[in-house]
């Protein structure tokens, strides 16, 4: 998949182009409660609109309606996807409002993300953006070809201000509300290309720093609608009993006292579980803790214990007769390292982490004959049509998804298993709307984890210190097996989110990244940043070894091995200027980390120290450089990098899950340890774009940096004891200390 | 039929007097922006004040409310005017936001009590509160603006 970002001359076909005014309009209102329980898509244009295509309305006062096709979980893609349409039509941001798109890949499926509607990777703005400049463009160039029939003046001689087209000569002007009320779309469809785009010195939203996020005033005054807040007419409620061992199935059910419980209509045996559906959300819940259920041990998820499973992980990564499947590889570094001066050979481990979102699973059905009608927190609409009709016995195109706002989605909310329960229960109730939310516990056990991975790290120096070779085995289950067999089968084996990040921008003579794949049964998924998570925590660890072993300062080892890339050397600067990397503070460390994953260039510098009597260590502070290329909101960006960091120390520190014998062992707050504002460090943020390069992802480039930051401080600090092993719990800090 | 008062108004609930008042609040009264993070009072997105005091709704029970005063964030201001709710907009302090009304309702019973409190005041005040965004830097500056500006 080519994911580098780049501006298509073809202009925008006529297909995307074909509603005119009097057609059906999209009217899921942003967050409004009233809209959703309408039931969402299907409110007609009002008299007067013009809808120039599908992403834009504009009414006759003015107001100009502009499709999300992303969804919100907090990483500010509803403000900037619109305003990068708003920028190129000209639009008044104060009179824009923002739409999420319904579930229609076709016309609003990411250019650059398999053309389906998912939001994760880190690759909404890179997939959209050239998109939705151009429709932004191409509706300015409409607009103006109308207001030359109204004011008839030639086209050329017309220009724009915000949200109004204006005749200089004349120095006449028409509102793009005003216009919007005769319009008609033109034929045939003015053109836009990469040349009608505004140069960046008349870029009026692009980089500015005046933005508000609009879904911001709803989250401080209760309005926000998240998937668990859906309230409609004639609702019941679900809740779903699961097997203690992913895959087991009820073998018997007994459901008598739980279908006393007053309220509880249903109990509904599923293939993988007990539903139960009632009046009240308390009834559900109690009725499903006195379901007795045998449950089947046949599962092969019985014999996964991450402890023994981990170390059987190292053990293959370290036996080089073990061969994986070849996920790059540059020049001949095995032959290179046999003939080094030098060899470091490491391993670097992390265990499962779950993704723990504020808002736990939910989601609400309708099934209504072959129809049905979903209200979720969703970030795949289009993967939710396929599993909802599969469930449902319908195709794709009868699902429709309402996608609320997500509260935390970080990769769980692109899986459908909260969705499909919704969707069993509605098939037992047709007709009325079922909304299933599940406990904190299930929502931690039934995760679909970070893999469990080990990382088998070899690297060759020559006698002068230079790397000759760099060889980087990663050993772990597949996410893309499970969740997109087509990929992992077309890459041959290889999966491209379980390595992803292990390929790196320094300038190595040999570099060879293998995957060996190892299939234990236990769903995994994508976590925050994904694989960039722990390759870039073995990576920069590494380097830094490399660094001490010759005696080399961590931050001018790094810009000598990245002597041909300005965008990195200028992170890795910035950052060590901001953290005034060379003053030494008592007591305490610093540690640098970089990474140019998800194309933007990101490097961290943390300041901790460490209570030897327990091992635990405080960060206190973490400077940031990136570089994303165009630096759409840089409020946003800052905003990410603090989320970023604020995880990437919490899950370097402290999430942790264990599963032994299938059985997951943790289950809430009180065991899966998140961290608190008393732990997270300060932060500090320099965003420093360079506009003449692609457009980078944001989302997820704040995390990988924070953890191998905080390891390298440790070292720094401790004159060499390496933490590698993720998380850096107290306990394992002082038995390495203790080494 | 238990009867309380909540933002104000005289609600009279039917439900079971041990349903946690979290589910009454959210799914009997419609109020939806009190939010179901843990159930077990580890994560704070539930807090309300019950007769001015932060309180978890999630294992509080409707029984334990008769004859009280419950405010949610729906009820801290009429217009979203209250001191903090202005300085998270200014601080542009949510995410995802799923946790805020919690943290700007524990905020909110600081600044009644303290006025101008510290950093560590703040944050020893704050810690039962997760954020799963880490917008924690940005939730500390916004009670400080709302400290100072009022």
């Amino acid at each position: 998949m080519d994911r580098t970002p780049q501006f298509q001359s073809r202009a925008l076909s006529r297909r995307s182009f074909l509603v005119t005014a009097g057609g059906l309009g999209i009217a899921v209102a942003f967050g409004s409660q009233a809209d959703l329980a309408r039931g969402a898509a299907t409110a007609p244009v009002a008299l007067g609109e013009f809808r120039p295509n599908a992403w834009v309305t504009i009414a006759a006062d003015g107001t100009i309606s502009i499709i999300a096709p992303a969804v919100e979980m907090g990483q500010g893609i509803t403000t900037t996807l619109p305003l990068l349409v708003a920028e190129e039509l000209d639009a008044d941001w104060s009179r824009v409002r923002v739409v999420q798109a319904p579930s229609d890949a076709e016309t609003y499926g990411n250019p650059g993300f398999y053309g389906i509607q998912l939001t994760g990777g880190s690759e909404s703005t890179r997939g959209y953006h050239s998109l939705l400049r151009l429709t932004g463009a191409q509706t300015r160039l409409m607009l103006m070809a109308v207001a030359a029939g109204m004011l008839s003046v030639p086209v050329r001689e017309l220009t724009t201000e915000p949200s109004k087209v204006v005749h200089q000569s004349s120095g006449e002007s028409l509102d793009y509300g005003e216009i919007a009320a005769k319009a008609v779309v033109p034929d045939p469809l003015p053109q836009a290309t990469e040349a009608d785009l505004k140069p960046r010195g008349r870029w009026r939203y692009i980089g500015s720093r005046a933005i508000p996020r609009v879904d911001v005033p709803s989250k401080v005054n209760g309005t926000a609608v998240f998937g668990i807040d859906v309230q409609l007419p004639g609702m019941l409620y679900g809740a779903v009993l699961r097997p203690p061992v992913q895959d087991e199935r009820p073998d018997a059910i007994d459901a008598d006292e739980a279908r006393k419980v007053p309220g509880v209509t249903h109990v509904v045996p599923l293939p993988y579980g007990v539903g139960i559906i009632g009046e009240t959300v308390e009834a559900t819940k109690r009725a499903k803790d006195l379901l007795n259920v045998t449950w089947s041990t046949t599962s092969r998820v019985r014999t996964y214990t991450s402890g023994r499973l981990l170390d059987e992980y190292r053990a293959i990564g370290r036996d080089s007769g073990k061969r994986g499947v070849s996920a790059h590889a540059d020049g001949d570094a095995e032959a290179a390292i046999a003939g080094a001066a030098t060899v470091i050979e490491v391993d670097y481990l992390s265990d499962h982490v779950a993704h723990a979102t504020m808002e736990p699973m939910n989601a609400t059905a309708r099934v209504t004959g072959d129809r049905v009608e979903i209200w979720a927190p969703t970030q795949g609409p289009t993967g939710t049509q396929g599993f909802a009709a599969e469930v449902a016995g319908t195709t794709p195109d009868k699902v429709k998804v309402n996608t609320t706002l997500l509260g935390g989605g970080f990769g769980r909310k692109a899986e459908a298993d909260f969705i499909i329960d919704a969707v069993w229960l509605a098939k037992a109730v047709e007709g009325r709307p079922v909304k299933v939310i599940w406990s904190r516990e299930d929502d931690v056990r039934h995760d679909k984890f970070r893999p469990l991975e080990a990382q088998h790290v070899k690297v060759g120096l020559d006698a002068e210190g230079n790397i000759v070779g760099w060889r980087h085995r990663i050993v772990a289950d597949s996410i893309f097996a499970r969740t997109l067999p087509p990929v992992f089968e077309q890459a041959g084996g290889h999966d491209d989110v379980v390595t992803e990040g292990a390929k790196f921008n320094y300038a190595v003579p040999a570099h060879q990244i293998e995957y060996l794949r190892q299939d234990r049964g236990l769903a995994i998924g994508f976590w925050f940043a994904v694989g960039v998570g722990y390759t870039r925590f073995a990576i920069e660890c590494v380097v830094d070894e490399i660094a001490a072993a010759k005696g080399a300062d961590p931050v001018a080892f790094r810009l000598e091995l990245l002597k041909d890339q300005p965008r990195a050397r200028h992170v890795i600067e910035t950052v060590a200027r901001m953290a005034e990397w060379e003053r030494a503070r008592e007591g305490r460390g610093l540690g640098v980390a970089y990474s140019d994953a998800f194309g933007s260039h990101c490097a961290q510098v943390a300041e901790v120290s460490l209570d030897r009597d327990t091992g635990a260590i405080r960060v206190h502070k973490v400077w940031c450089a990136i570089d994303p290329g165009v630096a759409i909101q840089p409020l946003h960006i800052e905003a990410m990098m603090m989320t970023g960091i604020t995880n990437g120390t919490g899950h370097a520190l402290f999430e942790q899950i264990n599963v032994v014998d299938g059985e997951v062992q943790e289950s809430n707050f009180d065991t899966y340890r998140l961290i608190r504002m008393s732990e997270a460090p300060e932060i500090e943020v320099a965003v420093v774009p360079t506009p003449e390069s692609p457009v980078g992802g944001i989302g997820q480039a704040g995390l990988p940096p924070t953890g191998p930051a905080i390891a390298n401080a440790v070292a720094r600090l401790t004159g060499g004891v390496r933490l590698r092993h993720y998380p850096f719990t107290a306990e394992r800090v002082k038995a390495a200390l203790e080494a | 039929m238990t009867a309380f008062t909540i933002n104000g108004r005289a609600v009279d609930v039917a439900a079971q007097p041990d349903t946690p008042l979290l589910w009454v609040i959210r799914e009997h009264l419609k109020l939806t922006g009190t939010k179901f993070g843990c159930g077990i009072t580890q994560c704070g997105a539930c807090t309300v004040h019950i007769d001015g005091e932060p309180t978890r709704s999630c294992q509080t029970f409707l029984e334990d409310v008769a004859g009280r005063r419950v405010t949610t964030i729906e009820g801290l201001s009429p217009d979203a005017s209250h001191p903090l709710q202005k300085a998270w907009i200014a601080e542009q302090v949510p995410q995802c936001g799923y946790c805020q009304s919690g943290q700007i309702m524990q905020a909110a019973a600081l600044l009644q009590r303290t006025p101008a409190p510290t950093r560590d005041e703040i944050v020893a005040h704050m810690d039962g509160n997760i954020c799963r965004c880490g917008t924690y830097v940005r939730i500390i500056g916004a009670i400080q603006r709302a400290a100072r500006e009022g």
